[in-house]
């Protein structure tokens, strides 16, 4: 490893580690930073030799990254990193690989933004890519989603030879995208949200999906009218696995996990023992994890922060009288426009007790409104939280997600 | 009789929540006691042409280029705006009303002409971010007199032509060119840059539309209007500051907070350091 290098990983683990002291996060992003200062190669030079797989996608990134993590670990008895939650951009893959520099048999599991993958495979060389769907989340940094899909489709265009792509069939961006690609395993994935992928994104023709699909968007074909761009043959189907996390859309991110060693060329034994680790996985980062609140109550905490992850959690909510806390900021992480509230069907909650809370508790509280919801406004995440009932879900978006996870206590031991 | 709105192409043109325009349309005249619909037109279905209302929202560059063929060649709009239809364009739904608009290909194509204006591309950066707008004088009489708030993000700029208005002046962000002027409007078609859903966030403009739509109409209940005017207010207040910082203010005194505890410890680490 060249000195250069080494003094950025020293330098920036070292300011790492007195972030942590000070209290301030796990540092990842400001020894990124000072890395990626010293070592502007630093992705290259920290992925040279090692097995890398970048995960990307509008939703399921990080679930993915921890379910592929530990599947990969189960099946090939090797170690494996993977970034801190959340810090998926280069500054934070930097300090993640910096930090596991000592460990040059480990494979890396890494999630990466979905607008920064192109860059960043670029450079890591990536074993494999997962790209697991695309859709319209903050778009006053991303623009377009159709941009997206173009950088995918160069990053895809541009990886070594031999390298997979991962690629869910069922999303239109993401198979278009997949398809400048050699190497592709086609995963049966499915596509709940269907409004980013309803303009073919080679030619903006109309999509046509099949009426054969289920309610997942799986099991069904999609084609453009106008240019005859199709859903590619698919060589790993959807089935139902063995997970403890709940929903549909999980059952896709195990999908996509399976696939991908399948994709590094695992079978039998060792895919057996994959699929054992990915059941045991029953809580993200602190998503679908329960927390009690000072009073003692049961929170359970999901993670919603755009129109097509709202369209999976209305199916994990726990049936009603159960309230329902929905908290909303509108930060640099979550996009500094909320209006996507507005291609949430919230009128499903009609008839449930709905608090609305977060920075932007009045947007909500206004859209819940022409929805039809009666509902509470309480601008404070944990008053809000503190319902009169023994239990409650949270659906909250990125940031309002971690600051309740920083104020939640954890569950008390019982 | 039931007053209907139709929402045109939001497979096309709804990638910033525009769609929302059209149900707050509906629910503020349920709440006055008329019946009403939202018709919603997929991009395969003929547009029809004896709605009250069209709401076009915005959307990305191809779809936008594709919506504007269909339209043209339809004629159905026209047809409306003709018969004295009330309409909301939003965005990518403004330049395509206008006479022209920058194309998937990066050229020129017409637009409806419906509005005076003409939308060309700028090396200036996108405009992304919260904008405020003083309403221009004429629409105080129609009960449009407070600031409209909204949030921008736009690449394109718009020049307005002779005979067609703008909505306002802008007090916080770009607007259609360069931060003087916000919006286009000629007759009853009413183009704008705001998203938010501009018609959430500004209740007065949601009504001025009604009233072109319907004349003179009851006041609403207080207890309906109590949310969107607290929204209303808030984003008058705080949306000018986050744009100007560049963001949420929140992260701004977050910010503010983290610098003056890493010098509280400094100094106390220094103090340490010092007194023996």
């Amino acid at each position: 490893m060249p000195g250069r290098a080494r003094l950025a990983a020293f330098v920036g683990g070292g300011l790492a580690s007195l972030s942590r002291a000070f209290g301030r996060g796990s540092g990842s992003v400001v020894g990124g930073h000072v890395i990626l200062a010293i070592e502007p190669q630093a992705l290259r030079v920290f992925s040279a030799g090692r097995h890398v797989v970048l995960v990307s996608g509008t939703n399921g990134k990080t679930t993915t990254t921890k379910l592929l993590a530990s599947a990969l670990g189960a099946a090939s008895g090797r170690e494996v990193v993977t970034n801190v939650t959340g810090a998926n951009l280069p500054t934070g893959l930097a300090s993640s690989l910096a930090a596991a520099r000592g460990r040059p048999s480990a494979d890396a599991v890494l999630e990466v933004d979905e607008a920064w993958l192109a860059r960043v495979s670029a450079q890591a060389r990536p074993a494999a890519l997962v790209l697991l769907n695309l859709s319209r989340d903050q778009l006053d940094r991303n623009n377009e989603v159709r941009h997206v899909a173009q950088r995918w489709r160069q990053a895809c265009s541009e990886l070594p030879t031999g390298a997979a792509v991962v690629a869910n069939a069922d999303d239109p961006l993401v198979a278009w995208a997949a398809s400048a690609a050699g190497n592709v395993t086609w995963v049966g994935a499915g596509l709940g949200w269907k409004n980013d992928a309803t303009g073919c994104p080679s030619c903006a023709g109309p999509v046509n999906f099949d009426e054969g699909q289920d309610e997942a968007g799986r099991g069904g074909h999609w084609r453009c009218a106008q240019c005859g761009l199709a859903r590619p043959q698919l060589d790993v189907p959807s089935r139902d696995l063995q997970i403890s996390l709940p929903g549909r859309c999980n059952q896709a991110n195990a999908l996509m996990a399976l696939a991908t060693l399948l994709a590094l060329g695992y079978s039998g034994e060792p895919v057996e023992r994959a699929s054992a680790a990915l059941a045991t996985v029953c809580e993200v980062a602190g998503r679908y994890a329960v927390r009690g609140t000072v009073e003692g109550r049961e929170i359970r905490m999901l993670l919603a922060k755009n129109p097509a992850g709202w369209a999976e959690v209305f199916d994990m909510l726990s049936p009603p009288p159960t309230p329902v806390v929905i908290a909303i900021n509108a930060r640099t992480a979550d996009g500094h426009d909320p209006s996507w509230l507005w291609d949430v069907p919230f009128e499903r909650l009609a008839g449930r007790r709905v608090v609305a809370t977060g920075d932007r508790n009045l947007d909500l509280a206004v859209r819940l409104h022409y929805a039809g919801v009666d509902h509470d406004v309480e601008p404070d995440l944990v008053r809000a939280v503190e319902v009169k009932n023994e239990r409650a879900d949270v659906v909250a978006n990125y940031t309002a997600f971690h600051q309740l996870l920083a104020r939640l206590p954890k569950r008390p031991e019982t | 009789m039931t007053v209907s709105v139709a929402l045109i192409y939001p497979d096309l043109l709804g990638t910033y929540g525009d769609g929302g325009n059209a149900a707050v349309l509906a629910q503020r005249l349920r709440w006055r006691g008329y019946q009403a619909e939202v018709l919603t037109v997929p991009a395969g279905s003929p547009v029809p042409t004896s709605c009250d209302i069209y709401v076009i929202g915005g959307g990305e560059d191809l779809p936008q280029g594709l919506a504007a063929s269909k339209l043209e060649s339809s004629h159905a709009l026209h047809s409306a705006v003709e018969r004295g239809a009330v309409v909301l364009a939003v965005c990518a739904g403004l330049q395509i009303v206008g006479e022209s608009f920058v194309g998937p290909e990066g050229k020129a194509v017409p637009g409806l002409g419906l509005l005076g204006c003409v939308t060309s591309t700028t090396p200036a950066p996108r405009a992304i971010g919260e904008l405020l707008v003083e309403p221009a004088a004429q629409w105080a009489a129609d009960g449009l007199d407070e600031q409209l708030t909204g949030f921008e993000n736009h690449g394109a700029v718009t020049d307005l032509l002779p005979g067609t208005s703008p909505v306002g002046q802008v007090v916080v962000g770009v607007g259609n060119k360069d931060g003087t002027i916000e919006g286009a409007v000629r007759g009853r078609v009413f183009g704008t840059y705001l998203h938010g859903p501009v018609l959430a966030r500004n209740p007065q403009l949601a009504d001025l539309l009604l009233k072109w739509a319907l004349g003179e109409l009851p006041a609403l209940d207080e207890r309906y209007d109590f949310e969107p005017k607290a929204l209303h207010a808030e984003r008058r207040r705080n949306g000018p500051l986050e744009r100007r910082l560049g963001g949420a203010r929140e992260e701004a005194s977050a910010m503010k907070a983290r610098w003056a505890t890493l010098v509280r410890r400094s100094r106390e680490a220094v103090g340490a350091i010092k007194a023996p």
